[in-house]
């Protein structure tokens, strides 16, 4: 880093080094959100919305398509028609732009895929690290270069670019998702004239002259035969035989113009080391480091570190190799199950066995050579585990494939690790910092780290581990400064400093658990009795390992200056008060700066606001003295409960508890398969108040139960003997219907699972006549309430739920049914998940669910605890998420299954009636399942024929046995976000509701990617600002509903649960009950919409108010009867569009922009709204002429 | 007939205007108003806290669940450049100057003393011929000291003064225990008018739902004799100009706004209920009535009904009240 002075120094993350290189060099960029590209994406999107222009003085041209396949079509044929061109994307993502990537290097285009490397679904989904995307693309014919830093990844973007121009072959450059792509490092900037020096203007012409045009034409893209496939195919061999050199005369040439040099292959270590690490990606850092320290304690080991992956360098590795080596490990960042090794290994292998007798080997032999995994899914790779693969490498008996970083103790494949191994302290500062998404700790660390590295000009690294859970969330952020490169790919071992920004995280985690010797710690906490209050352990720790306590009521500050939960930079600045990285007044010059920078063009009074915060903060900060001994009673709780399973305890708690990574092989089911209704077990207390119930006013009218997002407050109609034994506090009163042989209602809220969002609150229209403030619930402080209510809570799960059949299916009574979703880690507030609650309360008990990726699988599928359960009867929803683009075909695949399988049981049952007995075989035949009552009926006619069954010793009995619960009429159900349905999986939704097949769809309209933050999609409105669609979406909301209706055999419903509960309860009936497939879309409230969701039930009704959501249901059934089919359940636009949109920031933000455009598209949106309405009532007037009898038309002859 | 008057130090051709409403949200309403003849324009009010609320709500919303969970660390495009704070305001004004010819005053409702001076200067800025400074502000809190806020009038319009060059109008609420105190301390402040006066909306209540709404009723013509009343007592005593608002609807009421001393007099219900040619029908007949009545010019009209003048200046008084009680009993 010679040159370091020369250049300009920026603190990035890796996704934004990269797309700053990509951008400037291409001029079309066509993208799909994923998980960890998207910011690419997004950033290029901005970029191109202000103008910005790459290095030939244009603006790129940005779309956003409807999947990755659709970006990669496009990318191909941008890259046919003659434009510079890439994409960003990552896992599935890129699996599903493989076609085209095989087209694109058959037709030796170039262009530079980046891919932020993440793991491939397997058994599970995971958004983190591996390389099991990147290596299912080595057969698609592209170049792969692979980076492992910051720095790194900014330059081969760079150096990719300038090479697939000159080879012709296209190039995917990867880099480690997360770890890379989302970590904060200070790096030399790469200069627009530094990418005009590496690339060559005539090649770019190139490439443009080989564009389709008719002012030339070719043919492309034909189809080939036997006679000549094979040759045409190796006509190609030429420019891979010349890429390897075109790379490394690139990364030369790179060295150059910048000071920075790389190779295909670079040698770290001792140049006679007799043990060698192979690696590629980040991981390779951090056995970079741990290579320095092993040689400086008289070991001799080197580090191979693989850039050029494809083609497959074997000349530079070989000659990178030091000749003295005898033993070689690989490590591969991915698992290729039944293969000879991982592909890294295998080739490595190859590599040697090519070099053969010519390589002059210092032991007279061929280096042994050993693979192992490691790092799957973001799985911590550290020095402790490259010393254990070193140890392995010297040891005569290890085995040749293993794994590191775990405890296999299944197939024994795991190294053991030293965990208490760390490299010796450096010049190095180590700062963590717990928090809450809410309170901008992540931002504010971030800040703080282009401030130090600004300031001192040292290297700077920010890693930040963020919640599985969607409400709540925490954040770890895990900060590094110093005055030489950090290569440390790995969280802190040893902090400096630790922070705890929130009292409450205490009790979620041991903070002090990688806390130094000496540390210091900085709390924000309230009161003088906080020594006290601090648990056992950590007061132990503080006192054993000497640390420093300081607290500030960070929370007090920000209130005082009307900053809300945000106490972001009143803790930075305490942090740089009490470190001395840099002088504290210059740290808080540069944090208001910082300050300025983000609100100052947007609003003059926050940046005072924030600005009396920083000013305080220092003076309201103290030490605590530490005295000599522990003596706080307080315990951290216990992470499950004690009655919970032993699975439970075992691995749930394990991983609730944070200690995931210590669970060994062996607990898990090979295959994927997990136990439901574990959320019950994971005790968040997240709700500061939570509701408290008035029985003397409330009227009973359930929609608290009904809207609340989390099943956190419930209700029963008991007995009144059943109230007698109730803890003291527990609530009941008469019940005020008669439907029931029950007199006693109970009303409970859950106080642990109570996410706070006040939706029942809101909802509630009982209030005392005297002082109507009152209502039937008041929000109340949890921490008063919490311990009663949690026994008054579990007395009311064993009280006795009615029978099914029982309860009438409307709006109020359906709430009495048990909800077999809860306490998911949906958004406080979210306007997704009261809909599936409602699902599962009415079919929930027989129901099958395929369920998109997105918002719905993550908080109904995301570990370490699940919110779908089981009734007494242990009866639940069975779930599965297989894509985000095929879910549709995945609930089919499950309705054809259930369908044969019932079919199965029906035939053996009608060929084995007499041995069951007839009048059992023909009820069960026979039997009306179109109530509660009638499926009531079945399931006790099954539990006979079971009985029966087992009496007999036939083979048709045994096959029946397995079969026979199919006889019980299946719910399948379809979930997905708007993402899904409207734009990856619309081509799966159309053929499923045209196949006419008994499926029911559930899309939970959000209008825009919730899960991969805000990105439009075709569902978002006219107006509306959404990821590439900053200025506001100048097109209008597709109307899904009336594509549905084109198939005319399918039941279509558009709901609203905030706006009329009883359509939303009655549309799910009908369409359960709609014996082809139906489609209910359903108006979600979402974060992502701007306003606070605890009036995401005002801002439905308004929705529809306005005409921006009217209801309907069309029911084909009604053509038959000879009545509309179409029925629209709103009434006609009733006020301003501006009522509705004024509420929400997803509108504002357009309005704030450009004012006058905002009102031509609120203008426009509120036409196309009146218009459609009209269009509604139109239909809800069409009535067919044509009757015809409901008939089954006839099947294909055979 | 010459109607001209001279209000905040502008010529007008009459004291004929529009006062502040949503009318003048929409610069083709506005048109009309110029063309109908109005002598000036006041903009409807800019509100500080409304502005305040909705910039912090929305940067509140865009961020709040930022950089929390791992798929999704911003939920919102981030333009470099929103246009908070009073722009709207400002651009709808500087429109409204380029569309019309006449002068355009700015009304103004702050909550701080900084958005007091800060959103007058931005509004002289943008090209407004005068401010109105609408005080409009409920004191909820019982111990609210009324010198505390009177002085606190005072001080904004002093420093609002100090701070711009347009000549300033204060709009007032009727609820002062001494209306000429406060009258006379506005003018010490440097007050150049005086606007009488703002129309609370009290609130009312709805039935079935039990709750407390706003209710937006027009005023009518018994709103006028308060305006009357507190005009003529201070026309002559006071060195600002005065203006009469709410309540005038008919030539009759114009007429009585100009007698009692009124330099400008604003309309808003009375335009709201029909429309802008209103204002042209009303100077006509006014100027009309003057004929009819002999009188040379407006000016001549103008306080002649005033305390200061008129021929019986205890009819202001409290006798007058207890002659009104003892005349309706009879």
């Amino acid at each position: 880093m010679g040159v370091a002075q020369e250049h300009e120094w920026i603190t990035v993350d890796g996704n934004e080094a990269v797309a700053s290189v990509a951008y400037r060099l291409n001029e079309v960029i066509a993208v799909y959100p994923i998980t960890p590209a998207s910011a690419m994406g997004e950033l290029a999107d901005d970029w191109s919305a202000h103008d910005r222009e790459n290095i030939w003085g244009d603006v790129p041209d940005v779309i956003e398509m409807q999947s990755e396949g659709g970006a990669a079509g496009a990318v191909h044929g941008s890259l046919q028609a003659g434009a510079l061109t890439t994409t960003f994307t990552a896992s599935q993502g890129l699996l599903l732009m493989i076609p085209n990537m095989y087209k694109i290097a058959g037709e030796l285009t170039p262009f530079v895929l980046h891919v932020a490397a993440r793991t491939v679904a397997t058994h599970a989904l995971s958004i983190f690290c591996d390389h099991s995307d990147v290596m299912t693309c080595r057969e698609t014919g592209f170049a792969i270069l692979a980076s492992g830093s910051v720095q790194e990844a900014q330059d081969f973007a760079c150096i990719a670019q300038a090479a697939t121009l000159a080879a012709r072959i296209p190039f995917l450059h990867c880099f480690d998702g997360f770890r890379t792509s989302h970590e904060i490092q200070r790096i030399a900037a790469l200069s627009d004239d530094e990418m005009h020096g590496m690339i060559d203007d005539a090649l770019v012409r190139a490439h443009r002259g080989r564009a389709l045009t008719p002012d030339q034409p070719v043919v492309r893209g034909t189809a080939q035969n036997p006679d000549v496939f094979f040759q045409a195919r190796e006509a190609s061999n030429p420019y891979y035989d010349a890429c390897i050199d075109i790379v490394k005369d690139a990364m030369a040439r790179f060295g150059t113009l910048t000071g920075r040099s790389y190779d295909l292959v670079e040698y770290v270590g001792d140049p006679e080391a007799e043990r060698v690490i192979v690696m590629m990606g980040s991981g390779a850092e951090a056995a970079h480091e741990t290579v320095d320290y092993l040689n400086g304690q008289g070991e001799k080991v080197g580090l191979l570190k693989l850039r050029l992956y494809r083609p497959f360098p074997v000349a530079a590795l070989m000659a990178a190799l030091p000749k003295t080596v005898r033993h070689l490990g690989v490590l591969d960042r991915t698992k290729e199950p039944g293969a000879v090794g991982e592909p890294l290994y295998l080739d490595v292998v190859a590599a040697l066995a090519e070099a053969g007798q010519d390589v002059d080997w210092v032991a007279g032999k061929a280096p042994a050579v050993s693979g192992g995994r490691y790092g799957l899914s973001s799985k911590e790779f550290n020095p402790a585990m490259v010393k254990s693969v070193f140890g392995a490498l010297a040891d005569p008996a290890s085995r040749r494939h293993f794994t590191v970083g775990i405890n296999d103790d299944l197939t024994k494949l795991s190294l053991p690790v030293d965990a208490s191994f760390r490299l010796p302290r450096s010049k190095v500062s180590t700062a963590m910092f717990y928090g809450l998404g809410a309170d901008g700790t992540v931002g504010a660390n971030k800040n703080s780290i282009k401030i130090i590295t600004t300031e001192t000009g040292a290297y700077g690294q920010g890693y930040f581990v963020y919640d599985s859970k969607k409400s709540g969330a925490a954040t770890i952020s895990h900060l590094r400064f110093g005055p030489t490169l950090i290569r440390s790919s790995y969280l802190i071992g040893e902090a400096d400093f630790v922070a705890c920004h929130q009292f409450g995280l205490l009790s979620r985690f041991d903070v002090l658990a990688n806390a130094a010797e000496g540390a210091t710690v900085l709390l924000n906490a309230a009161g003088s009795d906080v020594w006290d209050r601090l648990p056992h352990d950590m007061q132990a720790t503080i006192i054993d390992k000497k640390m420093r306590l300081f607290v500030v009521d960070a929370a007090a500050i920000a209130e005082e200056n009307g900053l809300g939960r945000r106490i972001n930079t009143i803790m930075q600045t305490c942090f740089f008060g009490l470190t001395d990285i840099i002088p504290l007044d210059r740290a808080k010059a540069q944090i208001k700066l910082a300050i300025k920078k983000t609100y100052g063009r947007k609003s003059e009074d926050i940046v005072g606001r924030n600005f009396g915060a920083v000013d305080m903060a220092i003076d309201r900060m103290h030490e605590v003295a530490v005295p000599a001994k522990a003596t706080s009673t307080v315990e951290r709780p216990l992470p499950v409960p004690a009655n919970a399973s032993d699975f439970v305890q075992r691995v749930t708690g394990t991983m609730i508890a944070g200690k995931g990574d210590q669970l060994p092989v062996s607990v898990f089911a090979a295959d994927g398969t997990w136990p439901v209704g574990t959320s019950k077990f994971e005790k968040r207390n997240i709700a500061a108040e939570i509701p408290v119930w008035d029985e003397a006013i409330c009227i009973q009218c359930n929609k608290c139960a009904m809207v609340c997002p989390h099943a956190a407050i419930r209700v029963k109609v008991v007995n009144d003997n059943d109230v007698s034994k109730a803890p003291e506090t527990f609530k009941s009163t008469k019940y005020r219907g008669h439907e029931f042989d029950r007199g006693t209602y109970v009303l409970q809220v859950a106080p642990e699972d109570c996410t706070g969002c006040t939706l029942c609150y809101e909802v509630c229209p009982a209030r005392d006549k005297t002082n109507p403030r009152h209502k039937a619930l008041e929000m109340e402080p949890h921490g008063d309430l919490v311990a009663a209510e949690r026994d008054n809570f579990a007395f009311f799960l064993d009280m006795p739920e009615l029978e099914r059949a029982d309860v009438p299916l409307n709006n109020k009574q359906v709430q009495f049914l048990e909800p077999l979703f809860e306490f998911s880690g949906a958004c406080s507030g979210c306007g997704e998940t009261p809909y599936i609650k409602l699902m599962t309360q009415l079919f929930g008990d027989r129901m099958v669910i395929a369920n998109a990726t997105g918002c719905s699988s993550i908080y109904g599928g995301n570990l370490p605890t699940t919110p779908y359960t089981t009734n007494k009867d242990g009866h639940g929803p069975a779930w599965a998420n297989s894509l985000f683009e095929d879910n549709a075909e995945f609930g089919l695949g499950m309705r054809l299954a259930v369908d044969h399988q019932a079919r199965m049981a029906e035939r053996l049952l009608k060929s084995m009636g007499g041995d069951v007995g007839e009048v059992l075989a023909q009820s069960i035949l026979t039997a009306d399942q179109s109530n509660e009552a009638g499926l009531h009926e079945q399931r006790q006619r099954i539990v006979s024929l079971h009985e029966q069954l087992a009496k007999l010793k036939t083979d048709d009995a045994r096959r029946l046995e397995a079969l026979s619960d199919y006889l019980l009429r299946k719910s399948v159900w379809i979930v997905g976000g708007d993402g899904w349905a409207y734009d990856i999986g619309y081509g799966g939704v159309d053929h499923v509701l045209g196949m006419g097949r008994d499926v029911n769809i559930l899309v939970l309209d959000t209008e825009v990617y919730s899960n991969t933050g805000g990105q439009q999609s075709k569902a978002t409105p006219l107006g509306a600002a959404a990821k590439f669609a900053m200025a506001g979406r100048s097109r209008g909301k597709k109307d899904l509903g009336l594509e549905a209706m084109a198939h005319e055999q399918v039941y279509v419903a558009r709901i609203a649960m905030g706006a009329k509960d009883a359509h939303t309860v009655r549309a799910f009936l009908e369409a359960e009950s709609y014996p082809g497939p139906s489609l209910i879309i359903a108006y979600s409230p979402c974060i992502a919409h701007g306003y606070d969701l605890a009036h995401g039930l005002t801002q439905q009704k308004l929705a529809v108010d306005v005409g921006h959501w009217p209801l309907y249901r069309y029911d084909p059934r009604r053509i038959d009867t000879g009545e509309h089919p179409f029925q629209l359940d709103s009434a006609q636009p009733r006020k301003p569009l501006s009522a509705f949109t004024s509420q929400e920031a997803r509108f504002r933000i357009v309005a704030h922009q450009q004012p006058d455009r905002y009102a031509e598209l609120l203008a426009a949106a509120e036409a196309a709204n009146k218009r459609r309405f009209e269009f509604y009532q139109y239909l809800a007037g069409y009535h067919s002429t044509v009757q015809q009898e409901p008939a089954e038309l006839p099947e294909a002859a055979d | 007939m010459d109607l001209r008057t001279r209000y905040l130090g502008l010529d007008l051709p009459h004291p004929f205007m529009p006062g502040a409403s949503v009318m003048s949200q929409d610069v083709d309403k506005l048109r009309q108003l110029e063309d109908a003849g109005a002598a000036a324009v006041v903009l409807h009010s800019l509100f500080e806290e409304e502005i305040l609320q909705e910039n912090h709500s929305t940067l509140h919303h865009m961020q709040t669940h930022g950089e929390a969970y791992g798929e999704a660390l911003s939920y919102f495009p981030e333009p470099e450049a929103m246009a908070f704070g009073p722009t709207h305001y400002l651009r709808h004004l500087e429109k409204v100057k380029a569309a019309l010819s006449i002068p355009v005053l700015a009304s103004l409702n702050c909550a701080t003393d900084a958005g007091w001076r800060s959103f007058g200067q931005q509004a002289q800025e943008a090209g407004a011929d005068g401010l109105e400074l609408n005080f409009y502000f409920i004191p909820v809190e019982l111990d609210a000291s009324g010198t505390g806020i009177e002085k606190r009038l005072a001080d904004i319009v002093a420093d609002v003064k100090s701070h711009v060059s347009v000549p300033v109008a204060v709009k007032l609420s009727p609820f002062f225990s001494s209306m000429g105190e406060v009258a006379r301390a506005l003018d010490e402040a440097g007050a150049d008018g005086l606007v009488l006066f703002n129309r609370f909306y009290q609130p009312d209540i709805d039935l079935e739902e039990r709750s407390i709404v706003p209710a937006l009723n027009l005023s009518s013509s018994a709103e006028l004799p308060l305006r009357l009343a507190w005009t003529g007592l201070l026309a002559g005593r006071v060195d600002a100009s005065l203006a009469i608002t709410g309540g005038v609807h008919t030539v009759a009421d114009a007429v009585k706004a100009v007698m009692v001393g009124a330099n400008a007099v604003q309309m808003v219900s009375a335009l709201l209920a029909q429309g802008p040619a209103h204002l042209e029908g009303i100077q006509r007949e006014v100027a009309a009535w003057l004929e009819a009545h002999e009188y040379d010019s407006l000016t001549q009209l103008q306080g002649s009904m005033s305390y200061m003048r008129c021929p019986d200046p205890s009819a202001y008084t409290r006798a007058n009240y207890m002659r009104a009680i003892h005349s309706w009993r009879e």
